[in-house]
């Protein structure tokens, strides 16, 4: 790993944290609407994994998906832009934070629907060995929805036709509210994966070097026709489900506890203690990525509203 | 001009898709080795192999959601629910990705993904295997749902489907398999959104589509030679798009209108072809839309008390001569 590179993990993953306090910030404000689910804690997932695709290969997501979608690099101020409802935004203020997609660059959506992306990813694969490419799917899921029929449904049809599936579970410990003690009955959702005779493994999903050797093993084993892998990524959700969720259904100190492994107090130390980056390119990542956050909400802000007539519009392909 | 059935109007029309465009394939339950269970694909396998005629496990959603996911990536994938009713597992598929993908991307991405399934009772399978839901899918914007009550209009339709960029749920009934209709040997299309009027009458119109266009017709004969009454059948042949105009039409000529569907009568999709026609011709019309429709029942397996349930000749022979 280059220094680049990681210094590139840590710009993409404080752009992630810094956009969603600033969606956080714009949804006090009034300006973000519907529901708002942020992702900060679990940067080193998106930014670990994301990092190991080709330009040609898949993502398909949840409704926590602005992490994924500007780990493989969709325009922040796109993004907001959709985030705020406007025209500019990615699906032109019609799909909003839970239906992120950027298709010239893979990315196929945020879903709404716990698992629905699931079978999604499964189709992916089987349109990439159709046409004889070498595209691998990257599916991103929570914990909660491996209680749902479709994970079953699409893990199983992907190890029976070998797809290239990577199935990346985000592992926060709480599917909305409830801990997963309190839903899933198995010893690791990773050894589900294993039943269906998927390789897995559970990574430390605070650790983005931790994820991005996991999921390159991942991808490299689809590409080169070895079929679906499996990742639990365990890592900690730092704010509630959506801004309405006041968290009162964990406690502060293993809050506390995980806050102490924050991917964007750790890994920059880890990037000074080795020597791979300085004190003065922190600093400019740092500044670079405000640069870019002020731009997006710039753009965002000033943005039109969608057009009246454009309530009829993208109902169907011609 | 050859007459054949149903059952091959559309097995002809996947073949030919399968031997033009190599992006097209097929998945579901049953449709290998077994031949499909109403012997749609029968041979399928043999000829063009297993990588494009895949057999899938009994497991709707994800059927559903690989076409889905397979359509998106530019393939142009076939999939089939044996029947309608187990459409219900793979609902979420259908209503909150297929349809909606295409709008909630701001149009980037299309589904291309057609959904063969079959729909409607009376082969005393009683109340989990003889639904007629197609109405519901109708209700969904970025959906097509194709009704085709002939042999003629199955393939045009089928062919219509195939180069359309957006799902259709392709509605087939278990009853019309073995019904023959003249098919043109030379390449033809029937349009989404194109009802057709089946036979001309001028006392009364007569609205339907999938099998109860057949009886309608039935009933139309019955009509003229009991009863010299001359009914114009208009067969609607896609419920979304919904031409309503061609039954219009029919009204304004005829000044009497009865709505046939074989679903229950509640929540049908009749209720919403009637409201329709009143909006746009009720000065012409002599009285109220009439609606036949199934019995609001579970649907019984015992032969006369299904019988009883489905919609018949008599049912629409009774309600066009309600007096006005």
């Amino acid at each position: 790993m280059s220094k680049a590179q990681m210094q590139d993990f840590y710009r993409r993953m404080l752009l992630i944290r810094r956009f969603e306090e600033a969606c956080s910030e714009w949804y006090m404000r009034g300006k973000i609407g519907g529901f708002l689910h942020l992702y900060i804690g679990e940067e080193a997932c998106a930014v670990g994994s994301v990092s190991c695709l080709g330009p040609a290969d898949y993502i398909v997501s949840h409704y926590r998906e602005h992490g994924h979608a500007l780990a493989r690099g969709l325009d922040p101020s796109r993004l907001m832009a959709e985030l705020f409802g406007r025209a500019t935004g990615t699906s032109k203020g019609k799909g909003g934070s839970m239906h992120l997609f950027d298709a010239s660059k893979g990315f196929l959506g945020g879903y709404a629907i716990v698992g629905a992306m699931l079978p999604i990813a499964c189709g992916l694969g089987v349109a990439s060995r159709e046409k004889g490419e070498k595209q691998v799917a990257l599916a991103f899921f929570g914990d909660g929805a491996v209680n749902e029929g479709e994970f079953h449904e699409s893990i199983n049809l992907a190890s029976l036709w070998k797809l290239p599936v990577v199935f990346f579970c985000e592992n926060n410990g709480f599917g909305m509210g409830t801990a997963i003690q309190k839903t899933f009955s198995g010893p690791a959702i990773y050894k589900l994966a294993n039943s269906y005779g998927i390789p897995g493994e559970q990574v430390d999903g605070m650790d983005v070097l931790a994820v991005n050797k996991a999921t390159h093993e991942a991808v490299e084993c689809a590409r080169s026709g070895g079929g679906p892998s499996f990742i639990e990524a365990i890592t900690y959700r730092f704010r509630g489900h959506s801004m309405a969720d006041p968290v009162e259904y964990r406690k502060k100190e293993e809050e506390t506890r995980w806050r102490q492994r924050d991917p964007i107090l750790h890994f920059p130390k880890k990037l000074k203690d080795e020597g791979l980056a300085t004190a003065d390119d922190l600093q400019q990542i740092e500044q670079d990525v405000d640069r870019v956050m002020e731009e997006a909400v710039r753009f965002a802000n000033e943005s039109p509203e969608p057009a009246p007539e454009e309530l009829y519009t993208d109902i169907l392909a011609e | 001009m050859a007459i054949i059935t149903y059952r091959e109007a559309i097995s002809g029309a996947l073949r030919e898709a399968l031997q033009s465009d190599p992006k097209v394939f097929l998945m579901g339950e049953d449709i290998g080795d077994y031949g499909g269970s109403y012997a749609v694909t029968k041979g399928f396998i043999k000829e063009f192999g297993p990588q494009r005629i895949r057999d899938m496990p009994i497991a709707e959603s994800v059927i559903v959601g690989t076409g889905i996911g397979a359509a998106m990536a530019g393939m142009r994938p076939i999939v089939e629910l044996m029947t309608i009713n187990f459409s219900l597992l793979a609902l979420d598929q259908i209503v909150n990705i297929a349809s909606k993908i295409h709008y909630m991307s701001g149009g980037q991405v299309s589904v291309p993904l057609v959904i063969r399934t079959v729909s409607g009772g009376g082969n005393q399978l009683a109340a989990t295997h003889s639904q007629s839901l197609e109405g519901w899918f109708a209700c969904l914007p970025g959906l097509r749902v194709a009704v085709p009550a002939t042999p003629y209009d199955a393939r045009g339709l089928m062919r219509t489907a195939l180069k359309d960029k957006n799902p259709t749920i392709f509605v087939e009934h278990s009853l019309l398999y073995s019904l023959k209709g003249e098919v043109p040997d030379e390449w033809y299309t029937v349009p989404f959104g194109k009802a057709e009027v089946k036979r001309p009458g001028k006392d009364v119109t007569i609205v339907s589509y999938l099998r109860m266009t057949q009886v309608a017709l039935r009933a139309a004969e019955r009509l003229a030679q009991e009863h010299g009454i001359q009914a114009e059948v208009v067969d609607l042949r896609t419920l979304r798009p919904l031409d309503v105009e061609t039954a219009v039409e029919s009204v304004k000529k005829t000044n009497k209108c009865v709505v046939v569907e074989e679903t229950w009568r509640t929540g049908g999709f009749g209720a919403e072809i009637v409201g329709r026609i009143q909006e746009a011709a009720f000065d012409s019309l002599d009285g109220p839309v009439m609606r036949v429709a199934g019995k609001d029942v579970p649907m019984p397996y015992s032969r006369k008390l299904e019988l009883t349930a489905i919609p018949n000749e008599d049912d629409i022979i009774r309600a066009v001569k309600v007096p006005a």
